[in-house]
C-alpha cells in the first residue's frame, strides 16, 4: 500500500488484531484513537473521568469485535467512530440504538487491495474537504455530531463530497446481493 | 422489492450522528435493513463522524490507561463471527427485537373502524408504534405537530399525494393533513414514530386520543 512517511497503516494494525490477536498492534491503535474518543466525548458533554472510562470501553469493544472489521468497507477511524457514537448514547442518553439488520457479508479473506485503499483514505479526503469548508458550513457539522443541534435544526446539505462513498459502499452491496441471489 | 420513498439525508446525518430519539432510530434501523440506497447514504454520514473522530484534539488519558486495557483486553475473548439473525417474518431484525418476536407476538389493541395499534417501548421524546389498518379502511384525517415516519412493512396506503408499499417510509410534518387509505388486497401494517401527539381532525377521534395514547 502506497503511503506518505508519516502515515500509519491503521487498518492493516486492526486486521493483525483481528487476525492474530496481535496486543503490539493493539497498544498502537490505541495510544492513536483512546485521547480523540476521549476528547469527543468530553466534547459532547461527557466529564473526564466517564470520558476516560468510556473510550476504554470503546478500545476493549474495538477488541471483541474485531472480526466485524472489513477494511474494503470502512476506515478505522470511521469504524471506531461508530462504536464512541453507540457507547455516548448509551452513557450519556441512557438509549438504546436500533441498528440495522447485519448483512452476511463478513470480512473476505483477500480483498482487493484497491478498494481497501480506497476505504482508507477516504477519512483523508474527507478530512480536506471538510477544512476548505466555509467556517459556518463546518461548525454546523460539527455542532451536528457533537450533540448541540436537536435533529431537526441538523442541515441535510452537508456540502461534502459523500456521493463517491455512497457510490463505494453501494457497489459493494450489489456485489453481495448478486452472491447471496 | 423497489423502494421509492426513502429516508431524508436529514435523518440519515442525525441517525449517524446518534441525535435522534429512541422511536426515529427503531424506523431508521428498520427502513435500512430494507433498502440497500439508504444503508449506503447512511454509511458516508458515518464516515463524517470518522473524519470528526480523526481531527478531534486529543485528551490525554490516564497513565495507566494503556496498561489497564492490556490487561483488561487478556480476559476478553474475541467473539467469532456468527451468521447474521435473518428473521424469517415481516419484521427486520431491529424491530423483531424491539417487538420479541415476529407478528404473532404483537399485543395489538383496537383503535376502533378495525383498526389496531401497538405501542412499542421506548424513551419518552418520541413514541413508536405498530399500525393494523384492514384493507380498503382509511386512518381517520389528521394533522401533525411534530414529525411522524411512517414506514409500511406489509400491504401498502395511499394518500392524496402518493402510494407506499413495503419498505416505504413517508416523512410527514406540520405541512402534511393527509386521510390515507389502506388499499385492497392485503392487510397493511406499518411502524410509525412521532415526536409529538397526532392530532385528529374528527370530534370522537379527538375524545378518544388521550385513551388511545397516541
Amino acid at each position: 500500500m502506497a503511503k506518505a512517511e508519516d502515515e500509519t497503516d491503521w487498518a492493516g494494525l486492526l486486521v493483525k488484531v483481528r487476525d492474530h490477536q496481535d496486543r503490539a498492534a493493539f497498544a498502537a491503535l490505541f495510544r492513536h484513537f483512546a485521547p480523540r474518543v476521549k476528547a469527543f466525548l468530553m466534547k459532547s458533554g461527557a466529564g473526564a473521568a466517564l470520558a476516560e472510562e468510556c473510550a476504554q470501553d470503546v478500545m476493549a469493544v474495538l477488541w471483541q469485535k474485531a472480526h466485524l472489521f472489513d477494511p474494503a468497507r470502512a476506515s478505522v477511524a470511521t469504524w471506531v467512530y461508530t462504536i464512541a457514537r453507540n457507547r455516548r448514547i448509551d452513557a450519556l442518553r441512557k438509549a438504546r440504538r436500533a441498528e440495522p439488520e447485519e448483512l452476511d457479508w463478513g470480512p473476505e479473506p483477500e480483498p482487493d487491495q484497491a478498494e481497501v485503499l480506497e476505504a482508507q483514505q477516504e477519512t483523508e479526503r474527507l478530512g480536506r474537504a471538510l477544512a476548505a469548508l466555509p467556517a459556518p458550513q463546518r461548525t454546523l457539522i460539527e455542532r451536528a455530531f457533537y450533540g448541540d443541534l436537536s435533529h431537526s435544526e441538523i442541515a441535510a446539505e452537508t456540502g461534502l463530497p459523500l456521493g463517491t462513498i455512497k457510490s463505494r459502499i453501494r457497489l459493494a452491496l450489489e456485489k453481495l446481493r448478486h452472491q447471496m441471489g | 422489492m423497489t423502494i421509492r420513498h426513502h429516508l431524508s439525508d436529514q435523518l440519515l446525518m442525525a441517525y449517524a450522528a446518534g441525535q435522534l430519539p429512541e422511536a426515529f432510530n427503531l424506523v431508521v434501523a428498520t427502513h435500512v435493513s430494507l433498502c440497500d440506497e439508504c444503508r449506503a447514504r447512511a454509511a458516508s454520514f458515518d464516515a463524517v463522524g470518522g473524519v470528526l473522530l480523526e481531527e478531534a484534539d486529543e485528551i490525554a488519558m490516564g497513565e495507566d490507561a494503556l496498561a489497564r486495557a492490556l490487561e483488561r483486553i487478556e480476559g476478553l475473548p474475541q467473539a467469532t463471527r456468527s451468521e447474521p439473525l435473518k428473521p424469517a417474518g415481516i419484521f427486520p431484525a431491529p424491530l423483531a427485537d424491539y417487538v420479541g418476536g415476529d407478528l404473532s407476538a404483537v399485543r395489538w389493541r383496537k383503535v376502533g373502524g378495525g383498526v389496531k395499534q401497538a405501542i412499542l417501548p421506548t424513551g419518552k421524546d418520541a413514541s413508536a408504534r405498530l399500525l393494523y389498518i384492514p384493507a380498503g379502511t382509511a386512518v381517520p384525517d389528521h394533522g401533525h405537530r411534530g414529525m411522524e415516519l411512517t414506514l409500511v412493512l406489509q400491504g401498502a396506503f395511499a394518500d392524496e399525494n402518493d402510494r407506499f408499499g413495503r419498505g416505504d417510509i413517508e416523512i410527514a410534518d406540520e405541512e402534511v393533513e393527509h386521510t390515507p387509505v389502506a388499499l385492497a388486497g392485503e392487510d397493511c401494517i406499518c411502524l410509525a414514530a412521532t415526536d409529538a401527539p397526532l392530532r385528529f381532525r374528527g370530534l370522537i377521534p379527538r375524545l378518544a386520543q388521550p385513551l388511545l395514547r397516541i
